[in-house]
Parts: structure tokens; sequence; C-alpha cells
């Protein structure tokens, strides 16, 4: 069994858009990218500013502008003289919107509720003016903007309930999260990305499977399972991946609500300083910057989760970018501008993974790149992206492993390329484990599946492949 | 599965023998459990077939259903079952200490320490497997229900007295048994597998004949050799020799044992119906007798083993001491038990069919709780689940090899004292890295501070926001690392005595919290906000009104006219 091929489009992509859901028509006339995003955002923001629901929802690909939406989308309620409160999932995430916040509108009274831990915050909020911060909620009140995570907005009580909220990342948050803090708005406008990681729980909670406030369940699910009327919107351009990767992640995460990038092939390169040197690392560098892709391919073999050669693998391919003078073109600056350790990402499933990446690294004399899990790297952005594949040397294929929004994350992360670090065989370990989870009654099947999406991004890497022998 | 644990099984295969995951043990048992051994009817869901049921290994209780179809015979079966297991719950609702609990004024809306009763002691079910488990749930559902014609002479099938009590015993037993570490409904092979690493699949594991071969194999043969006979031993009338250990029986059992002796009670009974004189009834009656001691020998035939093999479990279980967190999970039980006590008593009425959305979020909330405290307490108790943890890089034990006094900086200089350690183990450490060791039973954290153990910066070691120059490189070539002490130690300025560690100490460290922060408060039922639909609308209360239906039944598709 392989991919169904409807699923993984032709790598070649400026033709090859993503048709499913639109009108050929539409597609086929010059699209322009801008505009399309700029449509989607007004009835955004038209739904979010009007009367008429309670809530709305954005779902939003990889890069697509979601937090410039919710900067837009905060400053306008603001402006509207509505007291907005905006719920974010971590402590990075909420500091990260502060300060985007602050740059678009210095002015703007902005609060930053916080734990009581140590360094609750990032202290480049210490030198915004217009910031506020504190751990009580009752010291922000009357602040047109108040942010702070999820899991703090939980323990604020006694106060009133403000008219606005913005829940970011609403798809990572869980059914029960929203649950503690729903009572503190009114309405709300939910942001998010359905294809990354489901929220998850440690514990089993198979006992509540197929009810509407599933607490297992992410927010936005409970939320249309109770409100199925509220309107549902689409950015429709992702601005972080490139050319080359939009249309692979577009169709094998999203086949039923298709994207594409906003840049076209060519308005982005990445060139090195020094020619390749011939070995595994520099010819799959080379393939990536050509391509946008790369697969570095180990010899089958079942290890334990840390692979030590695969783990060197990825450490080296990470020392030889920088070794070469790795130089990124792009819209964003007029000149190219040198890939440095800060934008590079090495992303892995396990944590015990990514441990052993930052020690390989460190071994290596790099420092600065970031090492983490999907889990940890969701909502991020990088030039460059080394991946260890999920399923490298896995005897099995779990439901963890096979996990789309896990696949997906890791995928899309990257503004020019994409490296992927993998043992062989990974296809045929697939092939030994369809997915048998059991079907639960009442819960919605999600498209596509692990399975699926794995194969589907395995078969585009394949066309990318560079064999090595460490 | 970790590297420890995998590490284990391939000792097993290689030795024969199942090998130890614990050196203490991480469940309470009980001094008297109930054991209930529980079969059900191949393709009839819910309908009991038998049970033993006892706290006496030499006496079960021996109850079956010689038709599994005839409701009133299982109806007969559950208000035995009733009497078996309500007397032994009683038993222990009386004995009670005083205790206290917290709890919110409804007046003042302050938390206020209230005296209430908790149980001494709390009734234990042990059952032979997860399945059985799930039975236990099934059960409790299927009676929770019920009504007894004491509670209500309209209804038309009356329950046997004190069956619908019992099933919300079982029902809470059942759900009990979903918070990790409780001890109030164990599986035997749950408990077997968390102590034991066996050289064969977890699927196997589930076995519990095949699961105790490998790990107390009888006579010479090795643990592999006993598994294999375990599940595939058959006599001569192909009937295996260790039966499964339930609820679902074997195939071959049901076909050529079960199924004609039941044949013969129903023609039996037929027959008794039909009898046509007081001698001709008495004939035919001793007949059915017969059939019905046919059966119940067939059943005994195939549960006995599985009840010795409990209790044999339990045997091996009982040689490991009792872990030292135990006692404080098992008091959690206590009080679960207590409670459930009082709403039985307060004549609340049975747990609802489904929970809604806020009872479902603190019951996952607590579960989540509850397995990391476990997690947590089974590391510190047991020196090998420590290990597991140190080998993948989640503790580290060293030794203090140096301890230099500090101060945070501020109007009141607290100690913050610098600690160097040296350490074997490769610890996960990043910069700032928050670890814990255990004093007095209470946490204490410190903070990674660098590798090495060269002077210390002072003014790093000051501000406390030092970007550690060594942090990250996780090679360290002689293994010691610094961290800093940061809490409990006190108001002065001078740490309390004991709270700082002195050279030559030889501490474990875990990089895992060992209590955890209690979510946060969520609102009343009542108030369930509109993104989970509102409050629950509770059947049979003012709201749903009098006339109100108890669930509107599923609405009919065009598939249900296929």
């Amino acid at each position: 069994m392989t991919a169904p091929p409807a699923s993984r489009p032709a790598p070649d992509s400026s033709s090859a858009v993503p048709a499913a859901g639109l009108p050929s028509s539409a597609v086929r006339s010059a699209f322009d990218p801008g505009a399309a995003a700029a449509r989607a955002t007004d009835a955004i923001l038209r739904d979010t500013l009007g009367a008429a629901h309670r809530g709305v929802v954005v779902d939003s690909p990889p890069g697509a502008g979601k937090s410039t939406l919710v900067v837009r989308a905060a400053r306008e309620l603001a402006a509207a003289g509505r007291p907005l409160m905006v719920i974010a999932q971590t402590n990075a995430q909420v500091d990260d919107l502060v300060v985007r916040l602050a740059e678009k509108d210095p002015g703007l009274p902005v609060g930053r509720l916080h734990s009581n831990d140590p360094d609750p915050y990032d202290k480049a909020l210490d030198e915004l003016p217009n910031v506020r911060k504190s751990a009580k909620a009752a010291e922000l009140a009357g602040l047109d903007i108040v942010i702070s995570t999820a899991a703090k907005w939980a323990h604020v009580q006694g106060v009133e309930p403000w008219r606005h909220a913005i829940v970011d990342e609403a798809y990572q948050m869980r059914s029960d999260a929203l649950l503690a803090v729903a009572g503190l708005f009114e309405r709300a406008l939910f942001v998010g990305d359905p294809g990354q990681l489901d929220p998850f729980s440690v514990v089993g909670a198979d006992q509540w499977a197929g009810l509407s406030y599933d607490p297992s369940a992410s927010a936005v699910t409970t939320l249309l399972a109770h409100n199925p009327e509220l309107p549902q919107h689409r950015l429709p351009v992702s601005w972080r991946l490139p050319a080359s990767a939009a249309p692979l992640v577009s169709g094998a995460f999203y086949p039923y609500t298709p994207f594409r990038s906003g840049t076209g092939h060519g308005d982005r390169r990445l060139t090195f300083g020094v020619a390749s040197d011939g070995s595994g690392p520099d010819r799959v560098l080379d393939e990536a910057a050509e391509s946008g892709w790369g697969l570095l391919e180990l010899p089958a073999r079942r290890t334990p989760r840390t692979d030590p050669e695969a783990v060197r693998a990825v450490a080296l391919v990470v020392r030889r970018l920088l070794d070469r003078g790795g130089v990124a073109t792009s819209e964003r600056s007029p000149g190219p501008v040198p890939v440095t350790a800060d934008r590079i990402a090495v992303g892995t499933a396990h944590r015990d993974q990514a441990a052993a990446v930052r020690a390989a690294l460190a071994e290596l004399g790099v420092t600065g790149v970031a090492v983490d899990t999907a889990n940890r790297l969701q909502g991020r952005e990088f030039d460059v992206t080394v991946v260890l594949h999920p399923l490298s040397g896995r005897p099995d294929a779990t439901a963890f492993h096979l996990e789309t929004g896990r696949l997906c994350v890791l995928a899309s992360r990257h503004r020019h390329a994409c490296v992927v670090v993998c043992r062989a065989g990974v296809a045929e370990l697939l092939d030994e484990h369809p997915s048998t989870e059991p079907v639960q009654l009442g819960v919605t099947v999600k498209f596509p599946d692990g399975w699926e999406a794995n194969h589907a991004v395995l078969s585009h890497l394949s066309e990318h492949k560079v064999s090595w022998r460490p | 599965m970790s590297l420890i644990s995998t590490l284990a099984r391939l000792e097993a295969v290689a030795s024969g023998r199942a090998r130890p995951l614990a050196t203490v043990r991480h469940r309470r048992i009980s001094e008297r459990p109930l054991v209930l051994v529980p079969l059900t009817t191949a393709g009839e869901a819910g309908a009991p077939l038998g049970a033993l049921v006892g706290t006496d290994r030499d006496a079960p209780r021996l109850l079956t259903v010689a038709q599994p179809r005839d409701r009133d015979l299982r109806f007969a079966f559950l208000g035995e079952l009733a009497e078996a297991v309500l007397p032994y719950i009683d038993a222990y609702t009386d004995v009670i200490e005083p205790a206290e609990r917290n709890e919110t004024d409804p007046e003042t809306g302050k938390r206020v320490k209230v005296e209430v009763e908790l149980c001494v002691d709390a009734p234990q079910l042990v059952v032979p497997s997860r399945p059985g488990i799930d039975f236990v749930r099934l059960l409790g559902r299927s009676m929770r229900f019920r009504r007894t014609a004491e509670e209500d002479p309209e209804t038309p099938y009356p329950a046997p007295p004190r069956v619908p009590l019992l099933g919300r015993w079982l029902t809470h037993y059942g759900e009990r048994a979903r918070v990790p570490g409780s001890s109030l409904l164990l599986a035997t092979t749950d408990l077997l597998n968390r102590h034991w690493a066996t050289g064969q699949s977890g699927l196997e594991d589930q076995h519990l004949g095949a699961l105790l071969a490998w790990i107390d194999p009888p006579g010479t043969l090795s643990g592999a050799e006993a598994a294999l006979l375990a599940e595939l031993e058959r006599d001569r009338d192909g009937q295996l020799a260790c039966p499964p250990a339930g609820p679902a029986t074997d195939p071959a059992f049901d076909n050529r044992l079960l199924a004609p002796a039941i044949e013969r009670y129903d023609r039996a009974r037929q027959e008794l119906g039909a009898a046509e004189d007081g001698a001709d009834a008495e004939e035919r009656l001793a007949r059915l007798t017969a059939a019905e001691r046919h059966i119940r020998a067939l059943l005994l035939g195939v549960m006995r083993p599985t009840w010795d093999a409990v209790w044999h479990g339990l045997d091996l279980l009982r040689q490991l001491p009792e872990g030292a967190r135990v006692e404080e999970r098992w008091t959690r039980d206590r009080w679960s038990f207590t409670g459930h006590r009082d709403r039985v008593r307060a004549g609340e009425p049975p747990q609802p069919r489904r929970d809604d959305a806020v009872t479902a979020a603190q019951k996952l909330a607590s579960r989540e709780t509850a397995l990391a405290q476990l997690a947590a307490a089974e590391a510190l108790d047991d020196p090998l689940v420590l290990a597991g943890h140190r080998l993948s890089g989640e503790a580290f034990v060293g030794e203090v090899t140096e301890v230099v006094m500090a101060y945070s900086e501020g109007k009141r200089p607290s100690p913050r004292p610098l600690i160097t350690v040296r350490t074997d183990d490769r610890p996960h450490l990043g910069e700032r890295t928050k670890v814990f060791r255990s004093l007095d039973g209470k946490p204490q954290s410190a903070e990674f501070v660098r590798y090495g153990d060269g002077p210390a910066d002072e003014d790093e070691a000051g501000t406390g926001t030092g970007t550690g120059t060594g942090t990250g490189t996780g090679t360290d070539e002689d293994g010691t690392l610094v961290l800093r002490l940061t809490d409990r130690m006190g108001r002065s300025k001078e740490p309390a005595p004991g709270s700082v560690p002195e050279k030559g100490d030889r501490i474990s460290w875990t990089l895992f919290e060992h209590d955890q922060r209690g979510g946060p408060k969520l609102p009343d039922p009542e108030e369930t906000p509109w993104t989970h639909g509102g409050p629950p609308v509770r059947e049979g209360t003012a709201e749903a009104g009098p006339d109100a239906p108890r669930q509107a039944p599923d609405p009919v598709t065009e598939e249900d006219f296929l």
C-alpha cells in the first residue's frame, strides 16, 4: 500500500494549486495572495466586531499570519472600546504577543498577567513603557488589553467578565482548560491551527470519548459541538512556508482546506558560501537548498529512541549548514541574510531525543540552535529545520508516532528548507502497522489520518533522498 | 517502554525467569481482600455466567447462572452477589476515626476545617485481570439504576433488595480504579506487571497463568516453557489446563461442555413444567437439580484455577515490603470510600449515566495529578524505579563535594548556597533547570548552575541570572555539577539546621517535581459556560420537569431500515 496519489501534489507546484473545495476558475486565474489574505481578514474582523455571534473560529494553516491577525483584532477591539482579554497557551506565546502589540501600537495600554514563579515573563517586557505587569488581575483592571496564559487565567476569580476575549492556539487548548476560563468573557475569537498537535492527556480519557465536552478534546471541538452555528473562517495563505513546501503540507495535512504559499518559486533562495565536500550531510543540504526538502537516509536498523548515529547525523547536518555559510534570500530583506544558529531548529518526537541532539551539538561546538520536541516547536518559525523522523529506527508505529499533528509541526516550521534524518524502512514499517485505534462512537474522525499523512510526506521526501552510511 | 524495563525484559528472556521492576510493593494489599473471579456468557453482553467470591482462599463462594439468558436467574445471581459482597463492605463503614477536612463555608465563602469521619480501613476488591475490572464496571452500570419493589412498588421487574446498592458500590470502585495508584479495586495482572518484567509480550502478560509462570515457574521449567504450557496445554477432552482468567471463557469449554450442560438443564426445566403428578414432578425436579449441579461443577472447575492463581499472585506481592508512600495513597482511597459511604447514607441518587462537563474535567484533572504524584512517589520509594529515571536523564544521584554559602540579592538576602555534586549519571540539565530532593519527606528545590567544579564566579552566584557558562555542554568529563539551593531553608539569614546538604552527603535529585499543584477551581456545574453547552439538565429534577423523559431515545435514522 502506498499513499493515494491524489493527496500528494506534484513537486512543481506553481500550477498544482490544491483545488479541493475551491472553484477551479478562481484558482486558475492569477492568484494574488495578499488580496486573498486581506479579504479573509476583513471578513473575520467583520464577524468579530459585529454583534451577531458569541464566537468566531479562525483556522489558520502554518505561518498564515495568525499572530498578525490576533494583534490586529486586539487593536481593533480595543479601539472599539471593548475591554479585551487574550488567552494564549504558553508564556512564550504571551510575551511574543505583548511585544508584537507594543511594536504596532506603543501607546496601547497592555496588561501582562503573570504567575508567581521566579522570572515569570520575558525581561524584554520591562523595556515597554505602556505594558503593566502583575500577578493579580485586579491590578490590571481597566487596561485596554490584558494578556496571559490559559493556566493563569484559570485562577482568576471574582472579577467582572471581559466583553471580549481572543483565544490563541485554540486547537492546542484542552476543552477542560476552556471550561475553567470561559466564565471570564462574554464573547470570543478563537484562532488556531487545526493541523497541529491535538492536546493530550497522560491518563486515559476514553470514558468521555464521544461526549461533546470530552475534557481531553480540543477547546474548538467542544465549542463547535455546542455552538455549531458559529462562523468559521480560514486564512488562505501561508507566508512562512516556501512554494516548495506549501503544496506538500497543504495536501498531506489539510486535504479539505487547502492553502498556498504567499511567495512563489524563486522568491526564496538558500545558498552556501562553501562548496560541498561530497559527504552525506553536505549532499542533503545541497538537495534541500535546491528543492526545499532533503531526506538523509541512514541504513535500516532498529535502534533505541536516542539512536546515536541518527542523532549525530542531525548534529552534523547543522554543523555543516553553519560551516558552509548558508545564506538565505527572501522577500523579507533586500539582500541575502546569513543563516545563523538562531535561524535553525532541530525537531524531534521525544524529549530524550532532543536532549541527545543538544549534547551532540555541544560536542560539535554548536550553540544557539533551538532543539526541541514537536510540542514545543509549535507556533515557531525558522529558516531551516532539521528533523529526526518520529518513526526512524522504530520497531513499531504507535498512535503517538503516527499522530498527524506531530509530523505536520515538524514539517512546517521552515521558511526555506527542511532536512529530515531517518533510517530506511519507514515505508515498510508503516505498511506493517496500519492504524488500529478503536473507533469511538460520536467522535469525529480526523482526516487525514497519521498513517496516510506519513506516507504522503515520505513519498515526497523520497524524491529528495540522499543515502548515507555514517 | 523505558530503557530499564526493556533491559529487564531482555534479562528475563536470557535467564528464563521474570526480573523485578521494583524492590518494594507500590500498591496496598489489604490484610483481608475480597477476591472476585467473574465469568461472563459468550455472545451475551453483560450476562454473568458465574463467580467465585470471598475473603477466604480455601472457601470461595460459588455463584452460578444455570441459564444466563433467563433474567430471573440473572437477578437471583446479582442478589446473591450482593449478599456476598455488601456485608464485606458494610463491615468497614462503621469503623471510623475522627478527621478534618477543608470545606468552603457556604455563608462566608471561607475555607474552614470541618470535623468528619474517616473509615479506618477500606474494603479492597481484587479481580484476576483488567477485563475483570471492566466487568465490575459493567455490572455496576447494569445494577445501579434498578429499582427494588420497596423503592418503587409499580416497577414491572423489581430487582432483589440491595442489588441497586451493590451497583452503586461497584460503579464507585470501577471509577476509582481509573485513578492512578489507587488500590480499592485491583487487577492481579496489573499488580504483577507493575512489579515484574517477563520475557513475553505485553499482550501475553495479560494472561494471568502465563504471567505467573514467568514469575514463579513450577518445578524445573523455565518461565518461557511454563508460560507456553499455561497458554496451550489441554487435556484429552481438549480443555485448557489453565482456563482463561475471565470474564471471557474458552470457546472449547463453551462448545463441548457448557452448551450441552445448559441444554440438559433447559430440557429438565421444560420437563418439570410439563410434569403431571407429584411423583413425576419430584423425579423431574431431581433431574433439574442434577443438571444445575453439573453446571455448577463445570464452572467451579474453570474458575478455581483462576481463584488460586489470584491468591498465588497476592502471596508473591506480599513478599515485597510495602513502599513508604503507599500508606498516603491508601489514605486517599479511604477518603474515597468514606465519601461514597456518606453519599449513599445521605440518600443521594446513583451516579449519573454520564459525567457532566465539570465533573468530567475535575476527574481528569485529579487523575493527572494522581499520576504525577504516583510517578514521583514510586521513584522516591524505590531505588530501582529511580534507576530507571537516572538512566533516562530524569534523575541523578551524587555525592556532595563542596558547599559554598551564597545569598540572593535584594533588601533581605536569603541563603542560596551553591552545592557541588559529583555524579556518574548523565541528567538532562539545561540552564536553570530545576531539580528536587526529598528533605524530611518534603521536596526541596535547587537549580542547575553549571558543570564543573571550578571556582564560582561571584557575580553569577549573586545575581541568580548567570548564563551558566558551562551549560548545554552536557559532556562534562568528571561528572561534577553545581546546584543552587533555592528553598526550605527557613526565613532567617542563616539556613535552618539540617536544611543544607553537607559535604559527603549522598543525595538523589530528580528533574521532576515531587508534588503536584492542584488544578484551577472549575465553575459549579450549574454555571457551566456557553462554550460547554451551559448547565446540564438533571434527570428527574425540577428543571427537567417531573414528566420529562429520563433520556430521549436515539433518533431513528435511515440506517435503521437498511
